[in-house]
Parts: structure tokens; sequence; C-alpha cells
């Protein structure tokens, strides 16, 4: 059987309701795409259905041929597609299809991250404890999507939603962050 | 903490960049040609100036770019970043 890196916090997580709506969304499907080929990254967009984003830490969803698909800007030749679980193969196939000659890769690193889902009115509170980003809505609307450190680890954080957050994390570090989180809720939560 | 303006995702903190010492050092055109005293120089000896120094960094926690930033090692403040491939900008410390 395969235990996704936070199956052990769900309830811990579940738990940090009401002032945060916090589960983790396991084995979504995750490629990264290198390339810097303006002509290669449209083709990619149109075969999925998802223009790249064009600006920096952004990124960009719709539907296509291959479902649910987000694109997360993670440099200027860099990019993380991310949908569903199980679409991976697909994906890298007709990413790799799109990509032809040009310079550049296309590799599933579905493994190395896990995504958890962050909602509710104090998740910009929570994240301050350890986020240096400001997300105030006006520096940080829907669409953004940065690289950044959360309590001094490594996340891809995208806002998704006026009180909402994806924060992807290296699965290896997903139950120190959850720890990390349910800390940092602990001054919002009612007293018992 | 100092923020640190990444020319692709905006100002971050510090601790999300790496240092990566003095920018242009130019890779000598043909390495054998030099004396141990000339390679050594090459690899060992930069300036050390009390002012304005262009140097190289990293986003290692953002875009992992590296970039060049033109920085006053008297006050740490930083007066320009530019992108890897363009000239270095003028300043006025
Ligand atoms: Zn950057």
């Amino acid at each position: 059987m395969t235990v996704s890196p936070l199956a052990a916090w769900s309830d811990r997580l579940a738990a940090l309701a009401p002032v945060l709506d916090a589960a983790e969304v396991p084995f979504r499907s995750q490629l990264t795409v290198r390339v810097s080929d303006p002509d290669a990254i449209a083709a990619m967009g149109s075969t999925l259905g998802v223009g790249f984003p064009s600006a920096a830490c952004t990124f960009t969803s719709g539907t296509g041929p291959c479902g649910d698909v987000e694109v997360l800007w993670l440099g200027p030749d860099e990019f993380l597609v991310t949908a569903p679980p199980d679409q991976q193969v697909t994906i890298e196939e007709v990413l790799r299809g799109a990509l032809g000659t040009a310079w550049g890769s296309v590799v599933d690193t579905s493994a190395q991250r896990t995504t958890v889902v962050l909602q509710g009115p104090r998740v910009r509170d929570v994240l301050a404890h350890g986020c240096s980003v400001d997300l105030h809505p006006a520096s940080a609307p829907r669409g953004t999507c940065v690289q950044t450190l959360l309590a001094r680890t490594g996340i891809v954080l995208q806002v998704t939603g006026d009180d909402r957050v994806t924060v992807l994390v290296r699965s290896s570090f997903a139950g120190y962050l959850a720890a990390w989180l349910v800390d940092a809720c602990t001054e919002y939560l009612a007293v018992p | 903490m100092q923020l640190i303006p990444c020319p692709w995702c905006g100002p971050r903190e510090e601790a999300e960049f790496h240092y990566g010492g003095q920018a242009h050092v130019a890779y000598p055109e043909d390495p054998s040609a030099l004396t141990d005293e000339e390679w050594a120089r090459y690899v060992f000896f930069r300036e050390n100036p009390s002012g304005p120094f262009a140097e190289r960094w990293s986003h290692n926690a953002g875009c992992r770019r590296w970039f060049n930033a033109v920085r006053d090692t008297r006050t740490h403040d930083l007066l320009a970043v530019y992108r890897v491939g363009e000239p270095m900008p003028e300043v006025t410390a």
C-alpha cells in the first residue's frame, strides 16, 4: 500500500478548523519542464489546453485533453505542470511530443513534493509566522505562485483564492511543515 | 532581515540567497598558457573595495537563478541588481 507523506497528520491537520481548513491532497501528478524556446512553450501550452505563464511568479490553470492542469512558473526557463493523480505518464508523453526537437526536458517529479491546501480567514496570519513574502491580496492576488521558504523549508506557494493557498512541500519535509503549522495555529485556536 | 531584490522574483528575504563572490571575473582565454602564479591570481585573488562592489548572488530558495548585484560594502546597501549577461549599471554610492 502506498502511504502519502502526510497520511499520519490528517487528524491533527483537520483539528486546526475553524482557524484553518488544512488537508493534504496526495499523489498529484507533477512534471518539471525546462524549456526556453518560445515556440516550444506555446506548443506545450496548446497541447495541454492551458497556456504557460508568461509572467514571473504566477501560475495558469484550466481544463484540456489531460483534464484539470495547472502550470506553475518556477524560473525563467522552468515550469511545474501539476494535475490529478495518475496523469504523469500521459502528460509526460504529450509534453515531450510538443517539445519536439527544441532544447528542453520534461521530467516526472510527482514523488518529490506533496500538496497541502490551506483555507480560512487566518491563512495569511498563520503563514506570516514563517514566511516573509507579502501575501496581502494587493501584492499576491489570485494566480500568484512563489517559490520561497516557510519556516526555513523550501515550498512552492500558489494563491488559489481570497483566503486559500496551495503549498507544495518536499515529501521528506512534509511532516516537519505539518508540525510547524499545528504549532503556528495554536494561538488562534480557542482555549478548551 | 534585509530584503534582496531578485531581478526575476522581486524583493525576498536574504536567507533565500547564496553569495557567489566577485562578478565579471573572466575565465582565462588559454588557461594552459598561464603560469602557476597567474592561475593562482585567477582562482584566488579578488578585489576587496570599500564601496560599490559587483557580486554574484544566487536566488537559491526561489527561482534558483544566478544574477549580479552591486553592493556597497560599507553599508550593505544593494545599489543595483541585473541579470547575467547584462552590463553593470552605473551606480552612485
Ligand atoms: Zn528569484
